[in-house]
C-alpha cells in the first residue's frame, strides 16, 4: 500500500529516443495512478486512403514510405499479401533472398535500438553520442553492426532506406557471385561482435518485472519466423493470417477514443521478445546456446529482456545469413511473373518490432480498392500502457518525478515503439486540456 | 569557419514534421561519422538521438517532414525565428512528400474514412513543403537524401559557403555509369529524363525504371516524357500515376499530371 498522498502530474511532451513523436501523460492522485496514457500526436498521413486506385505493382515503393526504419518489412508484408491472392510461390531462391534482406533490416534496426535508443539510460547518458565518449568500443561495435545490417539490405535493395530492389514476384536484380561472397566475409567477421554483444547486453542489470504476458508471433515450421506461416500464441491458439480480423479485436476504452488491439480480450505483445519466447527451439544450436548462456530463464515475461532478445536476433540473423550465402548461386531470373486476380489478399511478416499485417482488396485490373495495415506498435500500445502501470507500481510511485519519468521512458523504449508506423493507422485520441 | 566567427561550437537542431523518419536516419546511419559530426557541432535538439530542446536557438537547423497540421504551422514559424540557417531535407520537407497526394482528394472525407472520430485529429486539408510557409536557406531533395549530400551541406555551411547542387538529370548519371538505358533498350517507363540526380541512378542500375524519388530536375520536358510513355502503351491514368508519386506536389509534376488529365478529358475519355 502506497502511503504517499502527493499528487503528481507528469507530462513528457516529447519522448526522446523513440522513433517518431509521442508524449506521455501520468497523473497520480493520493498514491494511485489516476490517468496514464501514451499519446501519439504525429499527424496522420492517410496511407490507407491514397493506396486506393494505385496498382499492386506500386506497393513496394508506396508502403515503404510508411517507415524509414523498417521499409523492408512493409514491402515484404505487401508482397506477401499480393502473392497469397494470386497463389504464387516465388521459389526457394527468392524466399532465401527475402530472408537475407529481411535479416539486414532486423540487424540494422535492432542495433540502432540497442545502442542509440535503449542502452544510454542504463549507463546514465542522454544519448549514444555522449555515451561513446566513455564507452567508445561498445558504441562503435553497435554502429558497425548497424552498418552491416544496412550493407545486407543494400546487397538486394541498392540502398538501406527505401530500398529499390524488391518487386512483387521477387527482385529486380540478383546480386553477383562476387558481391555475395564479399558480404559473406563481412558477416563472418562480424559474428564475434554479435556474440560479444549478446554477452554485454546480458550483463546489464535490469529491473525484475516478470509478468504473465500474452504473446503473438508468426510460426514457420522448422524455421525462426520472419516471412510466412500462421499466427501463434503462447495460449495454445494459432490461426491463419487471413483470419487476423476474427481474432484481433479493436476495443474502445472508456473516456478515450483510442482503440486498442486485443486478443482474447487481453492486451498482447508482438516483437522480438514474443518471437524468441515462442520460437526458441527453432534457433540454430549455436544461437540457442548463446541465449541460454545469458542466464535469462526463457521464456521470459520481463519486458526488460527485450534488449537481450534483440541482441540474440542480431546473432541469429548473421548466423543464418552466412548459411544462406554459403549456398549462393546466381539464378536465371530473379523474379517470377505475378498476375493477381480480383479479390482480397492477406499478408503478414515479422517486422523488427513484430507482426506486421496487411490486407488489400484488388479489382480485376490489379488496382487497390481498399487497404488495411496493422503495424506492430499499434498492436503493442495496450500492452505498453498495462506494462507502465505494472512497472510503476513495482518501482514505487513515491519516487521523485525525474526518476518516475526516466523509468516510464525506459519501459516504453523496451517496446521500441515506432510511432511513425503507428500513427498512420491508429485510431488515436488527442486529449485537449 | 563558423566556429571562429561564433567563438563557440555551432549549435544544431534536427526537427521532425509529418514523415517516415527516414531522413533522420541519414544521420543515425552515419556510424563513426555521426560521432565526428557531434564533435564539430553541438547537437542541441534531435529527439530521436536523445537531446530534446525544440525551442532552443540554433545556428543551423535541419527539417524533415511536411506541414500537415495547424500546430505544424505554429512550430515552423517558431523554428524560423530560432534558427540561423535552415535546411529542408527530403521529399516531404521540399515537396510535401507522398502524403501530399491528399492535395488532390477530399482530405476531410479521407480523415472520416480512416478515423472513427475525425474531430479529434488536428489535420489540414493539405500537405505542404516548408518553403510554402517560411524562408528556407537550402533544400536537399531525395527520398531519402543521401549521406554525402547532408554532410556536404554541413561542411560547406561550416566554411560559410553553400554546397554545390547537382542539377543533372538521372540520365546523365546513367551515362557516366555506362548503364543500359531501361527506357530505350527495355521499353520500361523511366522517370530519369525529368528527375534530378543525387541517388546514383540506383533504379536503372538495378534494371528498373526510375520513379523520381529525387524530384523534378531543372529544364525538364514532362510532356515529351509523357509522350514516350504513351508510345510504350501506357494509359493516361498510368502516366498520371508516374508523376503523382513521391514528389507529386512539386509544381512541375503537379502540372504535368494536370495536363495529362485535362488532355485526356478533351479527347472524350
Amino acid at each position: 500500500m502506497v502511503t504517499n498522498k502527493r499528487t503528481v502530474a507528469l507530462h513528457v511532451p516529447v519522448l526522446a529516443r523513440v522513433e517518431g513523436e509521442g508524449a506521455l501523460h501520468l497523473r497520480i492522485r493520493d498514491g494511485q495512478i489516476e490517468d496514464l496514457h501514451l499519446e501519439i500526436y504525429e499527424p496522420p498521413r492517410l496511407f490507407e486512403k491514397f493506396l486506393e486506385g494505385r496498382s499492386y505493382e506500386e506497393l513496394p515503393e508506396l508502403v515503404a514510405r510508411i517507415c524509414g526504419i523498417c521499409p523492408v518489412a512493409y514491402q515484404m508484408s505487401a508482397i506477401n499479401a499480393v502473392e497469397s491472392l494470386s497463389g504464387t510461390d516465388p521459389g526457394p531462391w527468392v524466399q532465401a533472398m527475402r530472408r537475407l534482406m529481411y535479416y539486414g533490416e532486423w540487424i540494422q534496426s535492432h542495433a540502432l535500438h540497442i545502442h542509440l535508443l535503449a542502452a544510454p539510460d542504463f549507463f546514465g547518458y542522454d544519448s549514444a553520442i555522449t555515451m561513446a565518449k566513455d564507452y567508445p568500443q561498445i558504441v562503435r561495435r553497435g554502429m558497425r553492426l548497424q552498418g552491416l545490417g544496412n550493407a545486407l539490405i543494400r546487397l538486394l535493395g541498392a540502398r538501406s532506406v527505401h530500398p529499390v530492389g524488391i518487386k512483387v514476384g521477387g527482385f529486380h536484380r540478383a546480386p553477383s557471385m562476387q558481391e555475395a561472397t564479399a558480404l559473406k566475409v563481412q558477416l563472418e567477421d562480424a559474428l564475434q561482435d554479435a556474440q560479444d554483444l549478446v554477452a554485454w547486453v546480458a550483463g546489464i542489470a535490469v529491473p525484475d518485472r516478470d509478468q504473465d504476458v500474452t504473446l503473438l508471433s508468426l510460426e514457420e515450421p522448422g524455421d525462426y519466423p520472419i516471412l510466412n506461416g500462421k499466427i501463434a500464441s503462447n495460449r495454445g491458439q494459432s490461426f491463419a493470417v487471413s483470419d487476423f480480423e476474427k481474432h484481433i479485436v479493436e476495443h474502445q476504452v472508456a473516456e478515450s477514443t483510442a482503440l486498442f488491439s486485443l486478443f482474447n480480450d487481453q492486451p498482447y505483445l508482438v516483437g522480438p521478445l514474443a518471437r524468441l519466447n515462442l520460437n526458441l527451439d527453432t534457433l540454430p544450436e549455436s544461437v540457442r546456446t548463446l541465449a541460454v548462456k545469458t542466464g535469462i530463464d526463457w521464456p521470459s515475461g520481463n519486458m526488460f529482456h527485450s534488449m537481450a532478445a534483440r541482441a540474440i536476433e542480431i546473432c541469429y540473423g548473421i548466423t543464418d545469413a552466412i548459411r544462406i550465402l554459403e549456398d549462393y548461386g546466381e539464378p536465371d531470373t530473379a523474379s517470377v511473373p505475378v498476375k493477381p486476380p480480383a479479390g482480397v489478399g492477406y499478408g503478414a511478416t515479422e517486422a523488427p518490432r513484430g507482426l506486421l499485417w496487411h490486407r488489400y482488396e484488388l479489382d480485376e485490373d490489379g488496382l487497390i480498392r481498399n487497404a488495411r495495415i496493422v503495424p506492430p506498435t499499434s498492436q503493442n500500445q495496450a500492452r505498453i500502457e498495462r506494462d507502465l502501470q505494472h512497472s510503476l507500481m513495482a518501482f514505487g510511485l513515491d519516487k521523485p518525478d525525474k526518476e518516475l519519468q526516466l523509468h516510464c521512458e525506459q519501459v516504453i523504449r523496451n517496446f521500441d515503439p515506432c510511432i511513425s508506423c503507428a500513427t498512420h493507422f491508429l485510431r488515436l485520441s488527442t486529449e485537449r486540456l | 569557419m563558423q566556429t571562429s566567427t561564433l567563438g563557440r561550437k555551432p549549435r544544431m537542431a534536427v526537427h521532425k514534421f509529418a514523415s517516415c523518419d527516414g531522413c533522420q536516419l541519414t544521420f543515425l546511419n552515419m556510424g563513426e561519422t555521426l560521432l565526428q559530426l557531434a564533435d564539430m557541432v553541438e547537437l542541441v535538439h534531435f529527439a530521436e538521438a536523445g537531446p530534446v530542446a525544440p525551442d532552443a536557438e540554433v545556428d543551423i537547423a535541419f527539417i524533415e517532414g511536411s506541414v500537415t497540421t495547424e500546430h505544424d504551422l505554429q512550430r515552423i514559424k517558431q523554428i524560423r525565428s530560432n534558427s540561423g540557417f535552415i535546411v529542408a531535407f527530403g521529399a516531404c520537407a521540399t515537396a510535401g512528400g507522398i502524403q501530399a497526394l491528399r492535395n488532390f482528394a477530399d482530405a476531410g472525407e479521407w480523415l472520416s474514412a480512416v478515423y472513427a472520430k475525425p474531430e479529434y485529429i488536428d489535420s489540414l486539408a493539405t500537405s505542404t513543403p516548408m518553403s510554402d510557409h517560411i524562408k528556407i536557406d537550402l533544400e536537399i531533395w531525395g527520398c531519402p537524401p543521401n549521406k554525402d549530400q547532408v554532410l556536404g551541406a554541413i561542411r560547406a555551411w561550416l566554411y560559410g559557403t553553400l554546397p554545390e547542387q547537382a542539377q543533372d538529370k538521372v540520365c546523365m548519371e546513367c551515362k557516366r555509369q555506362q548503364a543500359v538505358c531501361v527506357l530505350v533498350a527495355k521499353g520500361m517507363p523511366c522517370m530519369g529524363p525529368v528527375t534530378q540526380t543525387g541517388c546514383g541512378a540506383l533504379c536503372p542500375s538495378f534494371g528498373r525504371g526510375c520513379y523520381s524519388c529525387y524530384g523534378p530536375a531543372e529544364a525538364l520536358n514532362t510532356a515529351s516524357l509523357a509522350g514516350w510513355f504513351e508510345g510504350l502503351g501506357l494509359l493516361p491514368e498510368e502516366i498520371t500515376r508516374h508523376f503523382r508519386h513521391i514528389s507529386n506536389s512539386a509544381p512541375e509534376f503537379r502540372d504535368a499530371a494536370a495536363n495529362i488529365i485535362s488532355t485526356d478529358a478533351d479527347h472524350g475519355h
